[in-house]
């Protein structure tokens, strides 16, 4: 009871659970990783475990050529989901802060994907992409845009740019919402005082709306790269990485190793090469954001 | 008059073609779902595509929820969110607490913490958590998905926590302890109340995780009975022979609580997320 009353303890205790938590069920097994990384280790091969070096590393470097092609991919899906998420959650952010009749229903609806699972977006989407009976073939057909049925999601050229879609859909309300928080921060009196100068709708946008959001931009761009590389159970949903590895990023490549082929040695040091690319993100999130200079 | 058209004119082009263009290809996903939920099986193939369900049935639903198991799977879920809720709700609590009100000797160091284990990778943990549950003996339980659902929603929620607390003015506790009240009391009787909105804000946002994670319940789990939505809805998929009826419904199942849930805090969103997930 004595250390309750002693002030100086009730920090340590308010986040003690909170440490053992993260610490024992993030960090350590982050740690852990590197060890395993320097190991074979298949639960179905026990006679073929141990530590072997940085052969899983030299494997990786030289003879893995779906590793150097799951860098490609992994670069090629996380701009171009980060960039049409932004564009278009940014024009988004714009229309919903104006005000009109039924703003907050359109808002409600706009937010929504923000709240659905890769796996229901994935198994929507693939619904609507089926090769047979897929109501995109049927929309396209009708516009003309194609002529007979394609099958989105197995065909190696259109495979990607099915995940991308989908993955848009369930992208656009983060930079909406995080945006349109950011607006609603930029004071009225700007906007009124580019209008007596005589600034049109354009002009406010450029010389006051990116300007104000500049540093929201950054931020959540930086934040979103990182969920969009981390980005797995869409695409393991909707093509499991394929036709021909044309959708395997290194963090889907990871989970196949884990799920699929039992190598958790060659997986761990796969996600040791993936954890130090996302510490230089980290760093660089950390290093925008300003951590350390306010406090 | 030809001033008015152009005003018409200009509001048309600058904000009812794109919102409505955007509003249709965020709405067209669940139309086609549940338009698909609600064909008889032979309609769903039919061609030309029936962009309207007639007749209408239910039989998918009844299929999904009793036949395929999603009435188990269902309630897993629940099981597995709720609990997760409860145990995240705790902790951001006392953590978010601690940060708002006490300064102390590695404060920084814990948001340090806080902050970076918002980039841990959930694919980059499956392999070592693995093996770390497997020595455990909780790989296969739900136990071991609760515990890495709570490690993983703990960071955004108590950062959320810290922001709400420190919006309620301290001289109210000091009141209280004045009144008498210890700390613990104060904080029970005087801030808990206060936070309610916050709570449920963060009840949601933890829920909606532990509701849609995949990954770990698809590694941890292998017992039929014990999966959770997203698994089920997977192992569906992973079938030879697809019924797409009973998938749509079941994407309807593991969509409905979602949906209601979001719908009543999505208010919270536009202030929660800028202010916690951003600013830090």
């Amino acid at each position: 009871m004595n250390a309750l009353n002693n002030k100086k303890w009730w920090p340590y205790l308010f986040i003690a659970p909170s440490v053992i938590l993260l610490v024992g069920f993030l960090f350590y097994p982050i740690a852990n990783v590197f060890i395993l990384s320097l190991q074979d280790y298949n639960p179905t091969k026990p006679y073929a475990n141990g530590f072997t070096g940085f052969d899983n590393f030299t494997q990786i470097f030289t003879g893995d050529k779906i590793f150097y092609s799951t860098l490609v991919i992994s670069l090629k899906w996380v701009l171009s989901e980060v960039v049409l998420q932004l564009l278009l959650g940014l024009i988004l952010a714009l229309l919903l802060n104006q005000t009109f009749r039924f703003r907050g229903l359109a808002r409600a609806a706009a937010f929504l994907p923000w709240a659905i699972s890769g796996v229901i977006t994935a198994t929507m989407w693939s619904i609507m992409f089926n090769e047979h009976f897929g109501v995109i073939n049927d929309l396209l057909k009708r516009i003309g845009f194609i002529s007979q049925n394609m099958a989105w999601t197995a065909n190696p050229s259109t495979a990607f740019g099915s995940i991308v879609t989908a993955e848009l859909w369930r992208g656009i309300p983060f930079f909406a919402i995080t945006l349109l928080a950011a607006m609603q921060n930029i004071p009225g009196e700007l906007y009124e005082s580019c209008k007596v100068d005589g600034g049109g709708r354009w002009r406010s946008f450029f010389s006051i709306t990116l300007p104000f959001l500049k540093d929201t931009i950054i931020l959540t761009t930086l934040l979103r790269a990182v969920w969009e590389f981390n980005n797995v159970d869409l695409i393991f949903t909707m093509t499991g990485g394929g036709p021909a590895n044309m959708t395997m990023t290194l963090p889907m490549y990871i989970a196949n190793q884990a799920i699929k082929s039992n190598n958790y040695g060659y997986g761990s040091a796969l996600t040791v090469i993936g954890v130090i690319l996302l510490t230089i993100f980290a760093a660089l999130y950390l290093k925008f954001s300003g951590f350390g200079k306010e406090e | 008059m030809n001033h008015k058209l152009e005003k018409y004119c200009s509001l048309f082009l600058y904000r009812y073609l794109p919102l409505t263009l955007l509003l249709l290809f965020i709405m067209v996903p669940f139309y086609w779902t549940l338009n698909t939920s609600l064909k008889l099986e032979g309609d769903i193939t039919k061609m030309p595509i029936e962009y309207w369900p007639a007749p209408a049935t239910f039989d998918n639903f009844i299929m999904s929820w009793n036949n395929v198991g999603f009435s188990l799977f269902f309630r897993n879920s629940m099981f597995i969110a709720l609990s997760t809720v409860l145990i995240v709700l705790v902790l951001s609590i006392l953590a978010g607490y601690a940060i708002s009100r006490f300064s102390f000797k590695g404060k920084n160091a814990f948001m340090l913490l806080l902050l970076c284990t918002q980039f841990v990778p959930g694919a980059m943990l499956l392999i070592p958590l693995f093996m770390q549950f497997k020595a455990m003996q909780l790989t296969g339980t739900h136990l071991g998905l609760i515990i890495t659902y709570s490690a993983f929603q703990l960071p955004f929620n108590a950062i959320l926590m810290s922001g709400f607390i420190r919006g309620i003015p301290e001289a109210l506790e000091e009141a209280a302890e004045v009144d008498g009240c210890n700390r613990l009391q104060a904080i029970f009787h005087v801030i808990l109340p206060i936070l309610i909105p916050g709570l449920v804000a963060t009840s949601v946002f933890t829920f909606i995780g532990a509701w849609n994670e995949f990954l770990f319940a698809l590694m941890f789990i292998t017992k039929k009975s014990l999966f959770t939505l997203p698994v089920g809805l997977s192992y569906m998929q992973g079938e030879f022979d697809i019924n797409y009826g009973a998938l749509a419904a079941g994407s309807v199942i593991a969509l409905v609580p979602v949906v209601i849930l979001f719908s009543y805090v999505q208010k919270y969103l536009v202030q929660g997320l800028g202010a916690g997930a951003v600013k830090g």
